[in-house]
């Protein structure tokens, strides 16, 4: 009943390149911009995904995750450390081309951490955050833990708003583009849409592999069985404290990453990025697409970032993620899309011998 | 040596005395048996001895190591493998892809080989892929293989359960009244497959009500009473001993 793996790669490669010609024949390449910033939030909520629809736990602090990544690369790209040229420090970091000079609007000369650097860094940092609230906080099981994640996002939240180094409400800009290597940037500049569309779908089909490989594998087996049965799984020698801890980890470092590279592309960050309502919509988004269903997060990430992108929800955007996620709960806990696809794929499939790849 | 050694160990849930001071040996290679009357505390001590819950007091030593408290995860590693009650599959999954968490033990691929999928670990998942088939053979449930677990009968989940923790090549296999459910030609089925496991060197610990079963596949039976230990000798020599037959056996 499922499509082989190949075939799910070829119908998403197809759906990516049939978007960027269908929007470009109808003359609205500006579509593509939209489409960009919603494969990197699509990125954020791919992890998210995982750690629900597999590892059954629920997180309501992934914006706070993607907050850390976009301002500490927007941080680290903006501050200007040439009037510390002369310390140590800095000094190092430019002999290791970790910081480097990049001419400021005013035709002057600015010195700051490279994105790859700063990339690296707001990793590091995604990481550590998620292992040291991760340890106590996923003792906690259902609403406690949902309470808690969410507890966390609220201090990022208000973090960002409330750090003048932060630019506060107004949040960061000017960050230069990220340079992946030479002739490849995530940047906004208009002649760079469509090579920025297909890295950043490319970025996601990347994302995409590493994960279905991870739950078609060992550890993957061992997060299913933890859903199945923990008791059963920790008697099979399943550490089911350390697989939830680094599925948590590996959820906050794909938003992380996300948020980094939305930052470079928006040329900047504020804090409605690390808005509580932000995690909402996330969850909202997994529920959507099915738990335990990576397509299916993917196609409604993509379609729904998408539409509130282009303010197809007006005034009404957070309410229309709410109102989502109530319904889903309500009536399709399995997702939409799964409930459709299934039903639709059984009564028009005939149906296949048992033992399918999945 | 004994392989495991249980020292004078209790367990207390508020006023009840589960377990009191009850001390056991399973000896390399043998088949030790567990009875009692229901509420006897089989089911506590078991929990106890599997990692699922800690002792109030007293030694547990499997391989002559200190196991009382620590995670089930542990003492898996050590070689420990264990059978629910309450059948514990992973509905989802295949029979298959049940029985190779079993092998979770005995492979490492962590995070990054996964999304890697990296040679090794491709290698490995072919051998646990393997030997999950071999396990399910020698239960006699191969056929089952690519079924989801949640739809095989009882019977069969049974069999999955036994051949997910015989994958892990463990060196005690602790089963939790596996006969519950089964009707007789099934029981003398699994009586038999107790036998041949235990021909391939692993010492089990079988919790059982069925007397019969433990009877037949026992080196040795214990027999509980109220959280006490009443009877520890031969089949023959416990179903001859006048308390066990008052207690267990009954008026």
């Amino acid at each position: 009943m499922r499509l082989s793996r190949a075939a799910q790669v070829g119908l998403f490669a197809a759906a990516v390149v049939a978007a960027q010609l269908l929007s470009s024949a109808a003359g609205k390449a500006f579509f593509l911009t939209q489409l960009t910033m919603s494969a990197y939030y699509t990125l954020a909520v791919l992890g998210l995904s995982l750690l629900m629809g597999y590892a059954g736990q629920i997180s309501l602090g992934q914006a706070g995750f993607f907050a850390i990544g976009g301002y500490t690369s927007a941080l680290l790209t903006t501050l200007d450390l040439s009037p510390q040229r002369g310390h140590p420090l800095v000094a190092a970091l430019v002999r290791l081309h970790l910081a480097v000079p990049r001419p400021d609007l005013y035709g002057g000369e600015v010195l700051s951490v490279s994105p790859w650097a700063a990339c690296v860094a707001a990793v590091l940092l995604g990481a550590a955050v998620a292992v040291s609230l991760g340890v106590p906080v996923l003792r906690l099981r259902g609403h406690y833990l949902a309470m808690a994640t969410l507890a966390f996002g609220t201090i990022v939240s208000s973090v960002a708003v409330g750090t003048q180094a932060l630019g506060a409400a107004d949040g960061l800009s000017g960050v230069p583009p990220f340079v992946l290597f030479p002739g490849l940037r995530v940047g906004g500049g208009a002649a760079d849409r469509v090579q920025n569309y297909y890295l950043a779908w490319g970025l996601v089909a990347l994302a995409m592999l590493l994960l279905l490989n991870l739950i078609h594998s060992r550890t993957g087996r061992a997060l299913g069985a933890i859903h199945g049965a923990e008791d059963a799984a920790r008697a099979m020698g399943v550490d089911t404290g350390a697989l939830k801890l680094g599925t948590f980890v590996l959820a906050a470092v794909t938003a992380t990453v996300a948020g980094v590279l939305l930052t470079h592309y928006n040329a900047g960050i504020g804090p409605s990025e690390a808005g509580v309502m932000k995690s909402v919509r996330y969850v909202a988004i997994v529920a959507v697409g099915g738990m335990g269903s990576l397509w299916g997060t993917l196609s409604a990430s993509a379609v729904l970032n998408f539409l509130s992108l282009r303010g197809y929800f007006g005034a009404y955007d957070d309410a229309v993620f709410g109102g989502i996620l109530v319904l889903v709960m309500l009536f399709f806990p399995d997702g939409i899309l799964a409930a459709d696809v299934r039903a639709l794929v059984a009564r028009l499939a005939p149906r296949r011998a048992p033992g399918g790849e999945a | 040596m004994a392989l495991l050694e249980v020292r004078g160990v209790s367990k207390r849930f508020g006023g009840v005395q589960a377990v009191k001071d009850v001390s056991l040996r399973v000896e390399q290679g043998t088949v030790k048996g567990l009875i009692g009357p229901n509420g006897a505390g089989k089911t506590t001590l078991f929990d106890l001895v599997s990692g699922f819950r800690a002792p109030d007091g007293g030694e547990i030593l499997f391989r002559d190591r200190r196991i009382e408290g620590r995670p089930p995860h542990e003492s898996a590693a050590l070689g420990m493998s264990r059978t629910f009650q309450n059948l514990k599959v992973f509905p989802h999954m295949t029979a298959q892809e049940n029985v190779m968490v079993g092998r979770h033990v005995r492979s490492r691929s962590g995070f990054v080989a996964g999304m890697l999928h990296t040679p090794r670990s491709r290698r490995e998942e072919r051998a646990i892929a393997a030997a999950a088939l071999e396990a399910m053979d020698f239960v006699g449930i191969a056929g089952l293989a690519s079924v989801p677990a949640g739809s095989l009968s009882y019977g069969q989940q049974r069999g999955v359960e036994l051949a997910r923790a015989l994958a892990a090549e463990p060196a005690l296999l602790l089963l939790d009244e596996p006969a519950a459910g089964l009707n007789m030609r099934e029981t003398a089925d699994l009586a038999r497959l107790i036998g041949r496991i235990r021909e391939r060197g692993v010492t089990v610990l079988v919790v059982e009500h069925d007397m019969s079963l433990v009877m037949g596949v026992s080196d040795e039976v214990a027999v509980l009473c109220f959280g006490e230990k009443i009877a520890d000798a031969p089949p023959r020599a416990v179903q001859e001993n006048p308390d066990v037959v008052r207690v267990y056996l009954g008026e």
